[in-house]
């Protein structure tokens, strides 16, 4: 069982899928538990807490295999193809995240990836089993989905919000268990918004309702997330929180994929990069090995610098001054 | 309020569990009541006036044979009318409002009502028909248009604005081909159709809410037990719902069906009575003050509505009935501007 440490929290582990950072300190951080992420946020995936029972069978670095592939995916909103033949692969206990210039296709993959766009040609296979033939309920217990944009029902309560996410547990006579009430207020303790549970989600700060949104995801309980674009439209502030929770969901065994538009965030937090441009992968892997000046150049035209982080070694991409 | 005190669950030993919100429960039970007490007080009216305990009685059986054909015979087929059409009318609207995301979806807005107009005028002035041409018309134009409207919004439309809009243009559309029937209708035809393009419920007897109430006893159920869970989740926006795992396309579809197919059938009984789907469920959920389509709640209000303007209708002037349809308009009208007006203060439409 390999679970990484949070990289702001000290060293960082070999990646399961690729050689250790460059320029980055490699702490023996590998199996050690999850030590930083608190017990809350173990419990509430299951199998997942840290005994190294969990995940698919396979055991040790790099032998895990991935859990969600998508094989020659054509994705198209109608006529207009946005990408075609792309092959990749979610590794499993990673934190993926999906960047590229704006309409490269990002968050399409990401509504593939999680069966909300049906692809015109190729297959996403989650566990072995083509996605399209999983039964509804049974797939979000598997995978969570933090969409782009979501709306709170007018004056509906955090608890109320946080509540639906028990849904796929649910059934006609089986409403509300103990199991439910306990995972719903693990979440909100998990996301710190315990406090406003009675508050109204209309009354909330931007950063307040994402953690919101993040924690009815969480109470759903699966092994894998996706988020597309989580820190949109949050401060700079309310970003790294967030980013800093879905960190702490990695660490605490989930798979989280994430479709971000700051490279820095993106190659400080992903364990695994993927980057997109026209619809095609640019190139993928480590972010220490991926995150070059000639990459940023290919895929986002824009001339730059790539330093290391002060924080925490990891590239840092500087755009070059205007003259 | 906080929130352990919001929802009562029930739990059994065997791992069950029902969860409801008794406030929710407490304002259906109370519009409830108040529908049937309504309805007592306007068995008791007319021309032969009765005390609600005489009714009450001969409702049960113990009456006296006079008062028991005026009561069984000719006034409850009327309130018993009046409140399936009531309920119908305000669980369609309370599922139209909740699937388009906006206070203004109704059956009136939406053009179902003007398609079963549409399908009742067809009837009345082509084929002359009787009572089942005017039930048969309202269903089958009221489906035919809620078909249209989906195939028109599309599959991937069939939520918000756009079916609003579509509506919106369907029913002006079918507004204008049945003014153009009623001016090929004989005079005679044309009296009747517009009574009931007004909506009312005189002379209403089972054979006209027969229908209706088997849709309700079917549709109910299926709407109130099996989609108002996944109902709640689809207001969360379709990429939610879907995330949650309900099969958004199926849910939409069975519940747009039970919609059209109610407000049809409420047509068919009563004719297009204005503004009681739309206002219904708005009311109900201020009295709930809680989230989600509030669906019993909105079959309670509209039950209550309709008595109640039916009761107007016949005491407002002595001597003088109007139809229901007129009430309805008169305060379903001043309803829609004052919504109009909070709704735009909220930036909501």
């Amino acid at each position: 069982m390999t679970i990484r440490q949070h990289p702001t929290s000290g060293g960082t582990a070999s990646p399961s899928d690729g050689p250790p950072l460059s320029g980055t300190e490699t702490g023996g951080a590998a199996a050690n538990g999850a030590a930083s992420a608190g017990t809350a946020l173990s419990d509430t995936v299951p199998g997942a807490a840290g005994d190294g029972t969990a995940g698919n069978g396979a055991a040790g670095n790099g032998a895990r295999p991935p859990r969600l592939v998508g094989e020659g995916l054509t994705l198209a909103y109608d006529k207009r193809t946005i990408a075609e033949g792309l092959d990749v692969a979610v590794p499993d206990r990673s934190f993926t995240v999906i960047v590229g210039p704006n309409a490269c296709g990002k968050s399409t993959l990401l509504r593939a990836l999680a069966r909300i766009l049906k692809p015109a040609a190729g297959t996403v296979v989650l566990d072995g089993e083509r996605i399209g033939a999983w039964p509804a309920k049974k797939l979000a217990r598997t995978l969570g989905l933090l969409p782009q944009s979501s709306i709170a029902p007018e004056g509906i309560t955090v608890a109320d919000l946080v509540a639906r996410g028990r849904y796929p547990h649910q059934g006609l006579l089986r409403q509300w268990s103990r199991e439910d009430e306990r995972v719903v207020a693990e979440s909100m303790a998990a996301t710190g918004v315990a406090d406003l549970a009675e508050r109204a989600v209309d009354e909330l700060s931007g950063g307040q309702r994402q953690r919101v949104w993040i924690a009815m995801a969480l109470a759903q309980q699966t092994p894998l997330l996706l988020l597309d674009e989580p820190t949109t439209y949050l401060d700079i502030a309310h970003q790294i929180e967030v980013l800093d929770l879905c960190a702490d969901l990695h660490e605490s065994g989930r798979t989280v994929v994430a479709v971000l538009h700051d490279l820095n965030h993106a190659a400080r937090y992903a364990t695994h990069l993927i980057a997109l441009r026209d619809g095609r992968i640019a190139a993928e892997g480590a972010p220490g090995e991926v995150v070059t000046a000639e990459l940023v150049r290919e895929v986002f035209r824009l001339p730059c610098r790539v330093i290391e982080d002060p924080e925490t070694g990891t590239p840092l991409v500087v755009p070059a001054a205007r003259r | 309020m906080t929130g352990s005190s919001r929802y009562g669950v029930i739990r059994t030993p065997g791992g069950l569990s029902l969860r409801f919100r008794p406030r929710a429960l407490v304002v259906a039970g109370g519009c409830l009541l108040l529908a049937l007490a309504l309805g007592v007080l306007l068995i008791g009216s007319g021309d032969f006036p009765m005390s609600p305990p005489d009714v009450v009685r001969t409702l049960l059986g113990n009456g006296a044979p006079a008062d028991s054909l005026i009561v069984n015979q000719i006034r409850l087929p009327r309130v018993g009318t009046a409140l399936a059409v009531g309920a119908a009318l305000g669980l369609a609207g309370a599922i139209f409002q909740s699937l388009v995301r906006n206070p203004l979806g109704s059956p009136d807005m939406l053009g179902f009502s003007q398609g079963a107009a549409t399908g009742v005028l067809a009837g009345i002035v082509l084929a002359g028909g009787g009572g089942l041409a005017v039930a048969g018309g309202a269903v089958g134009g009221g489906l035919l248009t809620g078909v249209l409207v989906y195939a028109v919004a599309g599959r991937h439309g069939a939520h918000g604005q756009r079916l609003i809009l579509v509506g919106v243009g369907v029913a002006a559309i079918l507004t204008g081909v049945n003014g153009y029937l009623l001016t090929r209708a004989k005079i005679t035809d044309a009296a009747r159709a517009v009574l009931w393009l007004t909506g009312s419920l005189d002379g209403r007897d089972w054979g006209d809410s027969g229908p209706l109430l088997v849709a309700l006893a079917v549709l109910g159920p299926v709407v109130l037990v099996f989609c108002g869970r996944a109902l709640r989740m689809l207001e969360m926006g379709d990429d939610a719902a879907h995330g949650l795992g309900v099969p958004i396309e199926r849910v939409r579809l069975i519940l747009l069906a039970a919609a059209v197919l109610l407000a049809s059938f409420a047509a068919a009984a009563a004719g297009p009575v204005a503004f009681v789907a739309l206002s219904a469920p708005q009311l109900a959920r201020r009295l709930t003050r809680t989230a989600g389509p509030n669906l019993l709640p909105a079959a309670c209000m509209g039950a209550a509505l309709m008595v109640a303007a039916d009761w107007v209708a016949q005491r407002a002037f002595p001597g003088h009935q109007l139809p229901v349809g007129v009430v309805t308009g008169l305060l379903g009208g001043g309803y829609l501007v004052w919504l109009l007006v909070t709704e735009r203060r909220t930036g909501r439409i």
